[in-house]
């Protein structure tokens, strides 16, 4: 069945320039691994569409049963160029929590 | 010399200028510890603090600091807890005269030594270093420096841990900084207690991520914590977090006992995430940390544990922080009410874009957002909305603009009020004036090579 990120994981996000960061970890370490087979770089380059104008890269971090994503141009220039409300990413994490993906019962 | 101490409690007092005036007194007088450790500096505070330097000589550093200092000085002399702080800013000789006058009014004169750190400020060496071949590229850009070099406000390197531990060990107390890395800030403290040696890397590794996870104040004990949020108890009252190290680079995250939120592995997890590229290559100038590498356990209530730092070593760079003069931008809002709250702030963004057009004001960005419905998740929250019926209670209609030329920014402004009364209705919210223009102050990063940037140590008796 599918389910929303947000019941499963946790994130928090922020910046780098015009670069915004999404650490997001697993509520559960039964969690992790469908993580890291259904929320690819690809997948949450499409989720943000719109929203970004650069690549998306991915990291693993196992011991944490986090991943980490760069959203690249994501923030209008960042900082202070930013018109933005969100100019430092702060709550990309949880748009990236609206997502969803499939979970075995 | 006396043998290295079984635990050396480091506690994070301040995670950014601006942060809550209680929190450094709290963390003296709330149980025992060995440091303070404040962070002031962000990207852009140091042309801040250029400016007011260029105006009065005597400033250029992080005012806040002197009051809070005010408050714990004789508690901290009494006690022999030392404080690192980069609240040098652009002045950290200022800033130590300023600590100075404050500790001999306080009949602390004899009683006290005061390090000062500099050599991380560039701004009067640029022209010399590009003339000899350093583009000083943009990290982000690739741009060479020469592009921006007539608007640079500041510049400086970010300096690490050496020169903090250097005022500790010649006897400073308080160690004022200018821009030392916030990882530094805490590091310092660790290297000199435990005699740590600077390629000690798994070491290095482990006290810059102690660093990390307290260098953003009480974001590692409850604070701006999505995990189970409805549950940290007590966040009026929350401790901000504590390093309690090991000599063998294992250490604890813990909060004096009695305040409020929560030291728990979730928790942790997103600070050690929060603002992270790649967690293989934390680059800082003591060393590169291995995120991937640490252990976090609970091992008790508000203590979680971290093991299994390991580190690689530092590379021979140095980051370079430059602040430049890039324009002028300005943002209205106005506040529309249900019904068609969100169809009428649409209209009067049209209305407002088309007048704007045809005053012929072009700007180098202009960004619509509907605070309510759009301005956090963008098309991922209308989504939703127009799933659910999207009859909103009210909307904020939030438009800025991006230009070199402060005139157009500024008839831009003169726009937004209008719409009160000649535009869609049930608009309200304008009780703050028109907006003013606002001076853009850019960052560019940059690189430098660590041999042309020599960290100055002195240590001044009070």
């Amino acid at each position: 069945m599918k389910k929303r990120l947000v019941e499963i994981a946790h994130a928090r996000s922020g910046d780098k320039g015009d670069t915004a960061n999404i650490g997001l970890i697993a509520k559960h370490p039964k969690y992790y691994p469908l993580l890291v087979k259904q929320v690819t770089a690809a997948r949450v380059a499409r989720h943000f569409k719109g929203m970004i104008k650069g690549p998306v890269e991915r990291f693993e971090l196992p011991n944490l049963q986090a991943l980490n994503f760069l959203l690249h141009g994501a923030l209008d220039g960042g900082g202070t160029i930013s018109l933005k409300t969100d100019a430092q990413g702060k709550v990309f994490s949880t748009a990236l929590l609206r997502m969803e993906i499939e979970v075995q019962r | 010399m006396t043998a290295a101490p079984a635990t050396v409690r480091v506690a994070g007092g301040q995670g950014f200028w601006g942060d809550w005036l209680e929190a450094p007194y709290r963390q003296v007088s709330g149980g025992p510890i060995d440091y303070l450790m404040m962070d002031y500096l962000a990207e852009v505070t140091m042309s801040i603090l250029q400016k007011q330097k260029s105006r009065d000589p005597s400033r250029g550093y992080a005012t806040d600091f002197i009051s809070q200092m005010e408050r714990i000085l004789p508690a901290l002399v009494e006690r022999g807890i030392k404080v690192t702080a980069n609240a040098g800013g652009v002045n950290p000789r200022g800033c130590a005269l300023a600590l100075a006058e404050v500790a001999r009014k306080q009949g602390l004169a004899g009683k006290l030594k005061i390090g000062i750190v500099t050599g991380d400020d560039l701004l009067g060496r640029l022209d010399g270093l590009m003339a000899r071949g350093h583009q000083l590229a943009n990290l982000d850009t690739g741009r060479p420096l020469r592009d921006v070099r007539e608007h640079v406000l500041s510049a400086n390197a970010y300096l690490g841990a050496a020169p903090v531990v250097e005022a500790l060990q010649r006897g400073a107390q308080v160690v004022i900084t200018g821009r030392v890395t916030d990882t530094g800030l805490t590091l310092g403290p660790l290297m000199h207690a435990f005699g740590w040696p600077a390629d000690a890397w798994d070491r290095i590794a482990a006290g810059t991520v102690a660093g990390h996870i307290i260098e953003c104040g009480a974001q590692a004990s409850g604070g701006n914590c999505l995990h189970d949020w409805k549950r940290i108890p007590d966040l009026a009252n929350v401790g901000y977090p504590i390093v309690a190290a090991r000599a063998d680079g294992t250490f604890d995250i813990v909060k004096h006992p009695g305040t409020g939120g929560r030291i728990d592995v979730p928790g942790v997890t997103e600070q050690l995430v929060y603002e992270m590229g790649d967690p293989r290559e934390y680059i800082t100038p003591d060393g590169v940390a291995d995120f991937t590498t640490i252990r976090l356990a609970q091992a008790g209530k508000d203590r979680v544990q971290v093991s299994g730092v390991r580190g690689k070593p530092a590379t021979d760079k140095l980051k370079v922080s430059i602040a430049y003069f890039y324009g002028y931008k300005a943002v209205g809002t106005l506040v529309y009410a249900w019904p068609d709250a969100l169809e009428k702030a649409r209209a009067a963004d049209r209305i407002l874009r088309q007048r704007l057009q045809d005053l012929k004001l072009e700007f180098d960005a202009m960004l619509t957002e509907f605070v309510g419905a759009n301005a956090t998740h963008g098309p991922l929250a209308l989504k939703a909305l127009d799933a659910g019926g999207g009859d909103l209670p009210e909307v904020q209609l939030r438009i800025g603009v991006r230009s070199p030329d402060k005139a157009r920014v500024d008839r831009f402004t003169r726009e937004i009020a209008p719409l009160i009364l000649n535009g869609p209705p049930s608009v309200t919210g304008f009780a703050g004036g028109r907006p003013k223009p606002e001076e853009i102050v850019a960052y560019w990063p940059a690189l430098i090579d660590k041999a042309l940037v020599q960290p100055a140590v002195e240590v001044m008796d009070v």
